[in-house]
């Protein structure tokens, strides 16, 4: 197994008396996607929020490559390799989904006040955008405005807007969320094809999904780590069974 | 050129017009024409903030009056000073001004952000209305022009009105160009960006903060450059030129010219003196013409109720439907170009964004 490339020991946040995420410890290594599950309010957007510098740790450590980066905004943070999605499509629905990915690419541009070479003739970032919108496969829809997308598009967008900024670590804020059956396939597919080579912390309701990708699961209820191990050992455990999974409904 | 859409054209073409009216103009004329295009950089200045950053600075003014007062303050009394010196020196001021208050204030955003530009605009016309520096409340005067010469070769002479309406529209011209290559490069593209979608644009990796202080720093010294040839021409400073009124009438010339495109910010300008001219005029107006404000005011009021994107949106939607019947050459890359520009365009404008779905 590869070294861990990002591991958070003791993290949490604190919104005043109430503890959103409470000292939850865990790794996540290159090649094997790491799943958050838990119930609403469990703290899992919080800790992706946590990870990717929109909000500051109260305590904790994150540590990327070795780094601990709990410290940087998270403009600093992408730009080590960290990119993530959001739980709410966040993207530029007035640009083409090509300039989307374009923005995303030109974010690594060592020299952006160059102002008399138009932004179009940068051929590398361009390539990159396309590579990015091909890995989702939205190729075809490169020169529509976003905002024509369909909502399942938008999301496929979302990821190569994240893909398009090269990153080795991906935060995956629910991608699936309010995604039709066939939709949510691709989805899949597309990150377990991720999953080879980037790493990646997905947080998801979707419970088949989860089991399908996930090679290590940790489950969360009120903030804290209940349990973590491999979909088996969760499945099998006794305290994710009451607390989350339901008594009656074992995921087969 | 690839960049230059239709209306740059048409302002080209205005531009060769204007070149050669100093042929023919009268001074009053060439003086008027001169206003509107420094208003013009003015205006385009504040555009760079309100329509392709999102920052809808209401102090804008502050900048336009430091440069000026700057050449002022620099020119002897009895003696012109020296055009290559005071101009940068000028301009230099002006975004110094910028930089430091855009670094305490591009934290800011949204109300916050209007509030604390016109703080400081206030803060600046209080040093220049209450202090001896300057004049005081009664301003200063510019006895003598500056001296535009090349190895000791006499240029231009900015006593001349036609020669100092050259002057103007190289300058128009020169502001134009860079913002519009500016908006194109890296850089604009950032900006349409941070104006959109400000947090998606930290997470991936942008510094905004540096953007925008970039970007406000840069208007704050194109506005200097504006407010530098405004005492030139008129000779005379007072505090007045970095009141909050001022700030308001370049606001008013963005928004009547259409934010977000250049343009409209120089259209702006030019509909919006030459609409004071002609509400203020007596030999139209008669007594009247002393309420002029009430006038302009119901004026702006109803176009910009007509015409949400300004003059300048007008002129764009005429011409694209003309584009769409005139049968542009279909290539992928026209396609591609011409979406690419309803994109922009319908970043403020959700019609135009149905409109790009029609054509398909």
């Amino acid at each position: 197994m590869t070294d861990p490339i990002l591991q958070v020991s003791e993290l949490s946040k604190h919104f005043g008396g109430l503890a959103a995420v409470d000292r939850v410890s865990l790794e996540v290594r290159t090649g094997a996607l790491h799943a958050v599950i838990g119930p609403n309010g469990a703290g899992k957007s919080t800790l992706i929020n946590l990870l990717s510098g929109e909000l500051s740790a109260s305590a904790g450590h994150i540590i990327f490559h070795g780094r601990d980066i709990g410290a940087l905004a998270p403009e600093r943070r992408s730009l080590l390799g960290i990119s993530r999605s959001f739980q709410k499509t966040n993207i530029f629905p007035s640009f083409t989904a090509l300039e989307n990915c374009r923005l995303a690419a030109q974010s690594r541009e060592p020299r952006p006040w160059h102002w008399l070479r138009g932004a179009l003739s940068y051929q590398s970032i361009t390539s990159k955008a396309h590579q990015a919108l091909e890995a989702v496969d939205l190729s075809d829809r490169a020169n529509d405005l976003a905002l024509t997308l369909s909502h399942g598009e938008q999301r496929q967008l979302e990821i190569a807007m994240c893909l398009a900024t090269e990153p080795q670590l991906l935060l995956l804020d629910e991608p699936l969320a309010g995604m039709g059956t066939e939709e949510s396939q691709r989805m899949i597919q597309l990150i377990a094809k991720l999953s080879d080579n980037h790493a990646i912390l997905l947080v998801e309701h979707d419970m088949d999904a989860v089991f399908q990708l996930a090679q290590t699961l940790t489950v969360m209820v009120d903030g804290r780590l209940l349990a973590s191990g491999t979909p088996e050992q969760i499945r099998a455990n006794r305290q994710v069974q009451v607390a989350y999974l339901g008594e009656a409904e074992q995921p087969t | 050129m690839t960049h230059l859409s239709l209306p740059t054209w048409l302002l080209l073409g205005v531009a060769l017009l204007l070149a050669l009216l100093p042929l023919g103009a009268t001074t009053f004329y060439l003086q008027l024409g001169a206003k509107i295009m420094i208003m013009a950089i003015f205006a385009l200045s504040l555009d760079l903030l309100i329509g392709h950053s999102g920052l809808v600075s209401f102090g804008h003014a502050a900048y336009f009056g430091v440069a000026a007062y700057a050449l002022a303050l620099i020119t002897p009394k009895y003696e012109a000073a020296n055009f290559w010196l005071t101009l940068p020196a000028a301009v230099a001021a002006a975004a110094l001004a910028a930089l430091v208050i855009g670094f305490l204030v591009v934290r800011t955003a949204g109300i916050y952000f209007i509030m604390v530009t016109l703080a400081f605009a206030q803060m600046l016309y209080a040093i220049f209305h209450d202090t001896k520096l300057g004049g005081g409340s009664d301003g200063i005067y510019i006895n003598v022009r500056p001296e535009l010469t090349v190895a000791g070769f006499k240029v231009l002479n900015l006593e001349s009105p036609a020669q100092f309406f050259y002057l103007a529209l190289i300058a128009l011209i020169t502001v134009y160009w860079i913002l519009n290559r500016l908006l194109h490069a890296p850089f604009g593209r950032a900006l349409a960006g941070i104006r959109v979608n400000e947090q998606r644009m930290r997470s991936m990796g942008f510094p905004v903060f540096s953007y925008k202080l970039g970007a406000f720093t840069l208007a704050g010294g194109l506005a200097g450059l504006a407010g530098y040839l405004a005492a030139c021409q008129f000779g005379f400073v007072n505090p007045e030129i970095l009141a909050w009124h001022q700030s308001g009438t370049v606001l008013m010339m963005v928004i009547l010219g259409g934010m977000g495109r250049l343009h409209g910010a120089v259209i702006g300008a030019a509909a919006y003196v030459l609409l004071q001219e002609l509400f203020s005029s007596s030999a139209l107006f008669g007594g009247y013409s002393k309420h002029w404000q009430l006038s302009m005011g119901t004026l702006i009021v109803i176009i910009v109720l007509a015409f949400p994107h300004g003059i300048g949106g007008l002129i764009d939607v005429a011409w694209r439907r003309r584009g769409y019947h005139g049968g542009e050459e279909d290539s992928p890359q026209s396609a591609q170009r011409s979406q690419r520009s309803d994109a922009e365009d319908s970043e403020s404008d959700d019609l135009t964004a149905k409109d790009a779905k029609n054509p398909k």
